[in-house]
């Protein structure tokens, strides 16, 4: 299923040596929250995008972390920005400003 | 006039009480209830070894019986007067009471359920919380609201703990193993039903806990599903649908299930959460009282002659709760002491 690609595994093993951070910081520097994270899954739960597709919103974030970034604005375009969400997270996490967030960000590197 | 003064009739009250009779001090003992023995009376047995609460509780059946205690049942404390010397403690229904030392041990009440809309609580008959769940245990009898026996449950862990929604962000500590205690008891009673905890994470923090949490899965077969609670709605048959993500696969999941168990967390009582408006005594920032350090005085307050005992610092298991409530009658001892000389 092509909708699988961005989760597909690319590398054998997580290469926290050589992480690509520059995208990570600069979300966690527009929204600090993105940091607290605890891996619930409550978001993607009642992801709007999330029961129609593959999106998974959690994984997302979490794939930012280990500096997966291949593939992720191409997936972040099955958001709806609708912030269901944000209204869910028990820590209270930003995370439809997350996802703006790397939009933008992406879209200033493209465009640089 | 008797002077040393302990709000409280819990577990808490009763060991503090306890200790300073042994000692030949007599004990003002207020409790705002009808009965003694504060929550601990709704439970049926207790972890980690399922000795049941009324054993515990039995340790201090002869207690009303000793002339040094004045006992005042039906007597809800509202406000500690700390101008006068003893302090004054005021109730409900107008009595004053001098209080020299003072022994806080008003412990903790469970959250709200209904403050969580999403999970059904009191909307869906089918959602109950774990101290429903307690009651039940203890007649031996669980059936859903409609009387049929219940082909599924699921526990939900961390309701109304680790949630900045609700303004209580900290963890409860004893609900993860309340869970595993409560869903291996159901299994004993219906070895028919599935039973799965959804969960963030498992906090088996006592020596012999992680033992009962391999127990749960060796020999009661109780699923856990790493995922918290989005939402439950409810079907024409009355049957529950949630939704969560089973975040180790990383999809969402539904699931139908017959009955619903929030694992409620333990909030402060009322009584404390009145000092964050009045001054007088320190509040924690999660509404439960301050006590001086969090290291070797911890049922001592900031104030000279009070002392706090049992969950009315912050959630604790039984045992926590005699050992602080120990700690505390000691402290007032030598508060006691140190007055004569
Ligand atoms: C669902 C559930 C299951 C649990 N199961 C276990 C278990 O299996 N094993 C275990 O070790 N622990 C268990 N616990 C924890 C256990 O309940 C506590 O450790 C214990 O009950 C704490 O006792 P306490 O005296 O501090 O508080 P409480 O039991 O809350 O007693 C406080 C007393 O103070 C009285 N009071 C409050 N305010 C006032 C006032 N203003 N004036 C006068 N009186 C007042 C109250 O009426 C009450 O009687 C469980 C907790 C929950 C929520
Ligand atoms: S709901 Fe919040 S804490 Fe939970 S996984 Fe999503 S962003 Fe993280
Ligand atoms: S804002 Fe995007 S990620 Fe959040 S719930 Fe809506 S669709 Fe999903
Ligand atoms: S003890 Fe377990 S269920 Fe309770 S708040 Fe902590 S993590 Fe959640």
């Amino acid at each position: 299923m092509s909708t699988f690609d961005f989760l597909k595994v690319r590398r054998l093993y997580i290469d926290y040596d050589n992480l690509d951070q520059e995208l990570l910081n600069e979300v966690i520097r527009e929204e600090p929250s993105f940091q607290w994270c605890i891996s619930c899954g409550c978001c993607t739960a009642t992801c709007s995008a999330g029961n129609h597709t593959t999106f998974n919103i959690r994984r997302i974030s979490l794939i930012l972390r280990r500096g997966e970034i291949e593939g992720l604005e191409e997936e972040l375009k099955k958001c709806m920005l609708c912030g269901k969400c944000t209204l869910v997270c028990p820590r209270d996490i930003q995370l439809r400003n997350v996802v703006m967030n790397i939009k933008k960000i992406v879209l200033k590197k493209k465009t640089a | 006039m008797k002077k040393i003064a302990v709000i409280g009739g819990g577990i808490a009250g009763l060991e503090v009480s306890r200790l300073l009779l042994q000692e030949g001090l007599p004990v003002t003992l207020i409790e705002k209830g009808s009965r003694l023995g504060g929550n601990l009376r709704n439970y049926a047995h207790l972890f980690p070894d399922f000795t049941p609460s009324d054993e515990i509780l039995g340790n201090y059946r002869f207690l009303p019986s000793n002339s040094d205690l004045q006992l005042l049942m039906n007597t809800q404390i509202e406000s500690i007067d700390f101008s006068t010397q003893p302090y004054t403690l005021h109730s409900k229904d107008g009595i004053a009471i001098p209080a020299d030392p003072l022994i806080i041990a008003t412990g903790y009440q469970v959250f709200d359920a209904k403050l969580k809309e999403e999970f059904g609580y009191g909307i869906y008959d089918g959602v109950i919380t774990s101290v429903e769940l307690e009651k039940m245990i203890k007649q031996h009898h669980i059936v859903t609201p409609y009387g049929k026996i219940p082909r599924r449950i699921a526990f939900i862990h961390c309701v109304g703990s680790r949630d900045a929604k609700v303004g209580n962000s900290y963890c409860s500590r004893l609900c993860c193993i309340t869970a595993i205690k409560q869903a291996i008891e159901t299994k004993k009673l219906l070895p028919e039903t599935e039973i799965f905890c959804f969960y963030i994470d498992l906090r088996m923090y006592g020596l012999t806990f992680e033992e009962l949490y391999l127990n749960a899965q060796k020999e009661y077969n109780i699923q856990f599903v790493r995922g918290r609670l989005s939402e439950t709605s409810e079907m024409i048959d009355k049957r529950l649908i949630i939704k969560a993500e089973d975040t180790l696969i990383g999809r969402p999941l539904q699931m139908k299930a017959d009955m619903l168990v929030l694992m409620v967390g333990m909030e402060a009582s009322d009584f404390s959460k009145q000092f964050a408006y009045h001054n007088g005594l320190e509040i924690g920032d999660h509404g439960f009282f301050q006590p001086l350090n969090q290291f070797n005085a911890r049922s001592k307050s900031q104030k000279e002659g009070i002392f706090f005992a049992g969950t009315s610092i912050g959630p604790m298991s039984v045992a926590e709760t005699i050992e602080h409530a120990r700690a505390a009658a000691l402290s007032a001892i030598s508060y006691l002491k140190d007055k004569e000389y």
